[in-house]
């Protein structure tokens, strides 16, 4: 089990702001974030590398926050895997047992560990001739053999290509399985929901929302975390009345009944908004005209991006698009239907 | 027919007016010596215990003073402290200055009238006119060069390396011996080889310290203005082809692979 409490650190470029979070012996823990946000600040934390200015770090009920970085029952694999490029992989994989256990004590725990990281035809070899999935391995590999109660894995995915995270991937899984909690920081969605039980999002040296993937993604909390599921039309809005909530307070939406009042977010599906040059004649509420701003092609189609006041983004089938033949800079209007509308209550009323 | 680049040409010609400057005066001290004269000089007795006390003097001063030098240029690599930079100037502050003012600021710590001096007295010994004085002179003059080799060295190791190492469980000095160490180690050779050279080419400040035990080039210095260019010439060969020869077995060094404890020299590619 680990536990941060209220951890702070100011490191001028990257900074972390009360940071608390609890992650149970087992988990599969992803921390989300965009590139140089300062996540990997946290993981340094965690290992001992930099010391917060302020909070305690627990491991197992144990405060770890003064605690050397040797002593420490966590193991780093750095996102440049920080392979030591002066001994070959078995040296490197023995390194922190190497004076520990007899000759072949160690001989047959690297080998142990070599087979479950799938590295055993790598032992003899130079770190310099290892491609990075390879070179990912070994410093797994040269982690696990500590046994540590704790396994961090910083952007471990970075640089490479899609068959490797896929093999990899499943590695984590099945070292997960074994019994290591793993706490991964990676700026990938996609990774994310695939591995994690538990997903932190970190914005501007904060957690700005964590809790079991679906739950966070189907619920987010703020503009960032919808961005990361794709979400392009996200709005903190205020309710007045049971069925209609304001942006800015000019800009209405009409929303599915609620119960009570309250400050929330609206979310729309790019999917679910449709665009026409005349307004809709059926829909009453939730028509917005506007100007094309920017048309985006994707792999499935394309996005539209209108200025009506507000920023909508509207997506259109590839075949649909060409029938319309939208042009930048041209009037349209957007409309969808209020049960389009995914209406989320905010925590700060 | 392939065209010439003026401006490689231009580079070519001024570069080659270097290497004139110091082919030049070797080639023809070469030259002028026949080889008689050189086998004949080769077996003096005194000449062979000039050449043997400047090595030995110069390459114990380089591994005793390596003790000291290392652990600081790893400190002025990896640490922030106050007075840093004023340390790293003093560092250097050998190079700029006179030789012959090196030696009388030596000898000013070592001679008999000084602390250091009145103490080895006491205890029967005297660092004027001894090997000790000599190799302290060589090294006031020559440990730069170890020091700031060292120093590149151990800046050029990613910390990435040493955080590892740590969390790997290694101590301080267990990531020292087996991460920064080995991985230092070509600068650090390369500084070993400079600081040797040094020591072995230094007149003015040992002359000051030590004329007696003659160290060669002293010994080139007084043949030259007692008897005259003729008689120092082969002397002066034979100490260059002495020095030739060690410099060509340390670079060797630095080129084969081998494994030196957790050592590793690697091929240069």
């Amino acid at each position: 089990m680990i536990k941060l409490e209220n951890i702070n650190l100011d490191l001028g470029e990257f900074q972390l702001k009360d940071i608390n979070l609890h992650i149970e012996e087992g988990e599969y823990y992803v921390i989300l974030g965009l590139s140089g946000a300062g996540k990997s600040i946290l993981l340094e934390c965690i290992a001992g590398l930099q010391k917060p200015d302020n909070g305690k770090i627990y491991l197992d009920h144990e405060d770890i926050t003064n605690q050397k970085i040797q002593k420490r029952s966590v193991g780093y694999v750095f996102q440049d895997h920080a392979v030591f490029p002066h001994l070959n992989v078995f040296e490197n994989i023995a390194y922190s047992i190497k004076r520990k256990f007899s000759k072949q004590k160690v001989k047959d725990k690297v080998i142990e560990i070599a087979e479950i990281v799938n590295i055993t035809h790598l032992l003899k070899r130079d770190p310099k001739t290892l491609s990075g999935g390879e070179s990912q391995r070994v410093a797994l590999a040269r982690t696990l053999i500590r046994d540590p109660k704790c396994i961090l894995l910083d952007e471990p995915f970075a640089s490479l290509d899609v068959q490797l995270r896929d093999d990899l991937r499943s590695l984590f899984r099945k070292i997960n399985r074994m019994g290591k909690t793993i706490i991964h920081v990676t700026h990938d969605y996609e990774e994310s929901v695939t591995l994690a039980h538990k997903i932190a999002v970190f914005h501007k040296g904060k957690i700005v929302q964590n809790g079991k993937p679906s739950h966070v993604f189907a619920n987010p909390k703020s503009k960032f975390v919808a961005r990361f599921k794709g979400i392009r039309n996200f709005f903190v809005v205020k309710m007045i009345q049971h069925n209609k909530a304001v942006y800015k307070d000019k800009i209405a939406f009409e929303i599915p009944e609620q119960k009570k009042l309250s400050k929330g977010f609206v979310m729309l599906n790019s999917q679910d908004l449709k665009i026409s040059r005349k307004p809709d004649p059926i829909n009453e509420s939730n028509k917005f005209k506007g100007i094309i701003k920017d048309i985006v092609p994707s792999m499935k189609g394309n996005e539209v991006v209108v200025d009506a006041d507000i920023k909508l983004t509207v997506f259109i089938k590839h075949r649909d698009f060409e029938k319309l033949d939208l042009k930048l800079n041209e009037e349209v209007w957007v409309y969808f239907r209020p049960d389009t509308i995914k209406y989320i209550v905010s925590d700060k009323q | 027919m392939t065209r010439t680049d003026p401006f490689a040409l231009t580079l070519t010609l001024l570069g080659g007016v270097v290497l004139i400057l110091i082919i030049a005066p070797l080639a023809g001290m070469f030259f002028e010596t026949p080889l008689s004269m050189l086998f004949k000089t080769a077996r003096e007795e005194e000449v062979i215990r000039s050449i043997t006390l400047t090595l030995l003097t110069s390459l114990g001063a380089t591994i005793f003073f390596s003790i000291f030098a290392i652990p600081l240029a790893y400190l002025l690599a990896r640490k922030k402290f106050t007075g840093k930079r004023i340390v790293s100037g003093i560092i250097d502050l050998p190079v700029v200055i006179p030789h012959t003012a090196a030696g009388i600021a030596v000898l000013g710590f070592v001679s008999r009238d000084t602390w250091l001096g009145k103490m080895a007295d006491s205890l029967g010994f005297d660092f004027v006119g001894s090997p000790v004085g000599i190799a302290l002179a060589m090294s006031f003059v020559s440990i730069p060069f170890l020091i700031n080799a060292a120093r590149d060295g151990f800046s050029s190791v990613p910390v990435r390396l040493e955080q590892a190492a740590y969390n790997l469980g290694a101590s301080p000095v267990r990531m020292f011996f087996t991460i920064s160490l080995p991985l230092a180690w070509r600068h650090i050779l390369s500084g070993f080889i400079l600081m040797f050279a040094r020591g072995l080419s230094e007149f003015g400040a040992v002359v000051i310290v030590a004329y007696h035990p003659m160290i060669t080039p002293v010994m080139i210095y007084e043949r030259f203005t007692a008897f005259g260019l003729k008689y120092a010439q082969p002397l002066a060969v034979l100490f260059i082809l002495v020095c030739l020869v060690f410099f060509l077995i340390l670079r060797m060094l630095t080129r084969e692979n081998g494994n030196n404890g957790n050592f590793k020299f690697r091929k240069n590619k």
